[in-house]
């Protein structure tokens, strides 16, 4: 906890992210009006005390809608996080532990899934199984995979080399026990600060997404789908495609405020110690 | 009147001192050293002398270098260390920069800090440090260990600096290498007349170069004086414990060893170069043809430069490495390095050089102990933990350590440690790969004590990997010479160290430094 305060940049970004997430759960139980309630004589009302943030084209309440789409962002976001680190780095592990062929076959694959974008892959399964927010997870997900894999690789590669993954091996550890015992603990810091950054990119890429109708559908809501909705009012209400663009971009400046903090915190080759210094 | 004076110098960093209150002189021409422990606070003082210390650090007292106060400007002090103080560091390849080719470094060194006297260029700067002009056209990476310990020390003479500072010039450099750099750095202060204040570790080093020595311990003076009267004669506890860790007892009498245990038949290990083009390159033979075998309860050394293939070979006789030809025997089954079976896994193990890497930072030391045991089938927890206990103790340490982690020890500590779990299968052979190199002086008499004793009680049989000869007189019964990847020579320490045949045998031999207590005025 000392650690987290010593680094100003972790401690605003962990907080902001917090703020928005907190946002975001509370929808589940509590919004200050129900977002599918529309009121079409109430439309495009301005902020006032009955509506925080105002109301959209169909008179529904925004900051429930905020809320609400806030918390859809960040759910697609973690769930991709999730397919992305559950495939990837294992993947990944496997190329650092096995080599040889094995490493082969799990770079080419990371180049193959590199060379088609989200929105490729989220158009593709769309076109098989229909748009929503579950396919947008998937395409998000399978986009992760590759960076996952990358960066549990290259972690592993220089924990490999060390002499307690050969005392491992002596002692008759398989390729697998290895990666699980040795290489994973040791590259956790990685992946946690590489989980942070996807987690900002899988929120831009959900509200992308959604934006060009591939992702969540209505009456569900999501920022990136409140974007679309005001799109072709933006002439005319601006204030609608603000708030969620705002939230957008302070959502991903504060995850990005937190991944690099936690990069600082972690890393030991940033970390300034004495130990370092007398060695 | 003295070149560089100290007085009453401490460095803090925040609360806690790292150096406190030194003082001490070097004269014109005069050869010091500074000799101590990692920790000891040698580094810094060579820093703080040079205005380098790292951020955070706070100075007191007071340095002046012929008579003035060191300036507070840095761009003042930059011109100074260039012009006045030379410096060379321990690890040249992180020194040098690697895109830019040599004989450019050392031309930058002398267009900044060039000295009006005489014409100065790289190719007699090259020829002062023993390296040819074509030397100047490689890069760093192109260049051997003491080669470029050679540019650094070329980079240091540029400004022509009054006064040396060599942090532990030769502690990453083999035996041979090092008494070559230590017989260059004599020899260019005697010709200049230049002032040399040389940090090491190694007793020996100090002895054979210094006219003067100061020993820290714990970022204070312990005793300073000439080297041959402190070393000789040491007055304080520290400096005497020091002396008589660097010395090693000779045991008397050979002991007969018992049945072949260990078999290598011409085993040889290639590696490829050049990628996947097979036609790119002859493969590298890191081993080549090397054939010996142990008897039960025999210690046996191989020795050699670095790079020689000792290391491959231990690898591949404890199984971590296959060998490209050849094959091995342990006990009478046969193998060629991963294929050993798991069930004679148990009776080989490896301790590694490095006693910080080979622990997992993440794993409690129980756990890491525990490790090898999975060799040993049969065995309940109860008896495990009894195992790992059992082995904790004989290397001397407490069992509560068990449930921490390995940050918490100093290197000492944990090579007992990886000592521990080498033993916790019951091994017959033991694997030393320069056991104690990676240690201070002081912890090295005590892990080596050890060993000897652990081969007493438990019969267990050694193959120890150094470069180290004196370490090696005092624990081997047999002794291999290694160069390229063959083996050389061979015989009872006593007999090879006296009538060296072979080339590279003589060439170790030569280049040990002469036991402490020796006059220095002959390097």
């Amino acid at each position: 906890m000392r650690r987290v305060l010593a680094h100003p940049s972790l401690a605003i970004g962990l907080a902001a992210t917090l703020l928005f997430a907190a946002l975001g759960l509370l929808s589940l139980a509590w919004t200050p009006y129900p977002i599918e309630q529309i009121v079409i004589p109430r439309r495009f009302l301005g902020p006032s005390p009955e509506h925080w943030l105002g109301t959209d084209h169909l008179g529904r309440d925004m900051a429930s809608l905020v809320m609400s789409g806030t918390l859809t962002s960040f759910v697609v976001a973690a769930l991709a996080v999730a397919i992305g680190a559950g495939v990837g780095v294992p993947l990944g592990l496997a190329a650092a532990a096995w080599g040889g062929p094995v490493e082969w076959l799990v770079l080419r694959l990371s180049d193959f899934v590199f060379a088609f974008p989200a929105i490729v892959v989220a158009i593709l399964i769309t076109t098989l199984v229909g748009p929503g927010a579950s396919n947008a997870v998937v395409a998000i997900g399978i986009f992760n995979i590759p960076v996952f894999a990358r960066v549990a690789r290259g972690g592993a590669l220089s924990v490999a080399t060390l002499d307690f993954v050969a005392a491992g091996r002596l002692a008759g550890l398989g390729n697998a026990a290895v990666a699980f015992q040795h290489l994973l603990p040791n590259i956790m810091s990685l992946l946690i600060v590489q989980g942070t950054i996807q987690l900002s990119l899988g929120i831009l890429s959900e509200a992308g997404l959604s934006y060009v109708g591939l992702g969540t559908q209505p009456p569900d809501t999501s920022l990136g789908l409140m974007l679309r909705d005001a799109q072709s009012l933006f002439l005319l209400h601006p204030w609608l495609t603000l708030v969620p663009g705002l939230c957008i971009v302070l959502i991903v400046i504060a995850l990005n405020i937190a991944g690099d903090g936690l990069r600082d915190a972690i890393d030991p080759r940033l970390r300034q110690s004495e130990t370092n210094v007398t060695a | 009147m003295s070149l560089l004076e100290v007085r009453e110098l401490s460095v803090r960093f925040g609360g806690s001192e790292a150096v406190s209150d030194l003082s001490f002189a070097v004269g014109r021409g005069e050869r010091f050293g500074i000799v101590g422990e990692s920790g000891s606070g040698k580094t810094l003082t060579a820093l703080a002398i040079t205005g380098l210390l790292p951020e955070g650090a706070e100075v007191f007292g007071s340095i002046a270098l012929d008579g003035e106060p060191l300036p507070s400007d840095e761009r003042q002090m930059a011109r100074l260390r260039g012009k006045r103080i030379g410096l060379v560091f321990q690890e040249p390849m992180t020194a040098l920069n690697p895109l830019v080719r040599i004989g450019e470094q050392i031309e930058e060194a002398i267009s900044l800090n060039g000295g009006d006297e005489g014409p100065l260029d790289v190719s007699r700067l090259l020829q002062e440090v023993g390296l040819e002009p074509r030397h100047g056209r490689r890069y760093a990476h192109q260049l051997s260990g003491g080669q470029r310990q050679r540019v650094m020390i070329a980079m240091a003479l540029a400004g022509q600096p009054d006064l040396l500072i060599a942090d532990e010039p030769t502690s990453a450099l083999d035996l041979v290498t090092q008494r070559k750099i230590l017989d260059l750095i004599a020899e260019i202060c005697a010709r200049r007349g230049m002032t040399l204040l040389f940090i090491s570790h190694d007793l020996k080093a100090i002895a054979a170069l210094c006219t003067r020595v100061m020993v820290m311990q714990k970022g204070r003076l312990v005793e300073l004086g000439p080297t041959e009267r402190v070393f000789r004669a040491p007055e304080a506890e520290y400096t005497g414990k020091l002396v008589a860790a660097s010395r090693f007892d000779i045991p008397d009498g050979a002991r007969v060893p018992g049945p072949e245990l260990l078999k290598v038949e011409g085993v040889s290990r290639e590696f490829r170069q050049g990628g996947f083009l097979p036609w790119r390159g002859k493969p590298l033979r890191a081993v080549d043809e090397a054939s010996f075998s142990i008897g039960t309860g025999e210690c046996l050394a191989l020795v050699g430069p670095s790079g020689c293939g000792k290391t491959t070979l231990a690898k591949i006789v404890v199984g971590l490495d296959t060998a490209s030809s050849g094959g091995l025997q342990l006990e009478g089954t046969s193998y060629r390095g991963r294929d050993l079976p798991n069930a004679l896994r148990r009776d080989v193990s490896l301790v590694f050089q490095d006693p910080f890497g080979s622990f997992n930072p993440r794993m409690t030391l129980g756990r890491s102990l525990m490790e090898p045991l999975r060799l040993a089938s049969g065995l309940t927890i109860a008896e495990r933990l009894e195992r790992v206990r059992n082995a904790v103790r004989a290397v001397g340490l407490d069992t509560g350590m068990l449930e921490r982690y390995p940050h918490e020890f100093s290197g000492g500590q944990r090579q007992r440690l990886a000592i521990a779990r080498a033993l916790v299968t019951r091994p017959k052979l033991l694997v030393l790969d320069e056991p104690v190199s990676a240690l201070d002086v002081s912890v090295r008499g005590e892990v080596l004590a050890l060993l000897a004793r652990l081969r007493a009680e438990y019969g267990l049989t050694y193959l120890l990997i150094s470069h180290d000869l004196d370490m090696v007189r005092a624990m081997a019964d047999r002794v291999l010479v290694m160069e390229a990847g063959r083996i050389v020579e061979q015989g009872s320490p006593q007999e090879l160290f006296a009538h060296p045949k072979h080339r590279m045998t003589r060439e170790l031999v030569a280049a040990r430094l002469p036991e402490i207590g020796a006059s220095p005025a002959k390097i």
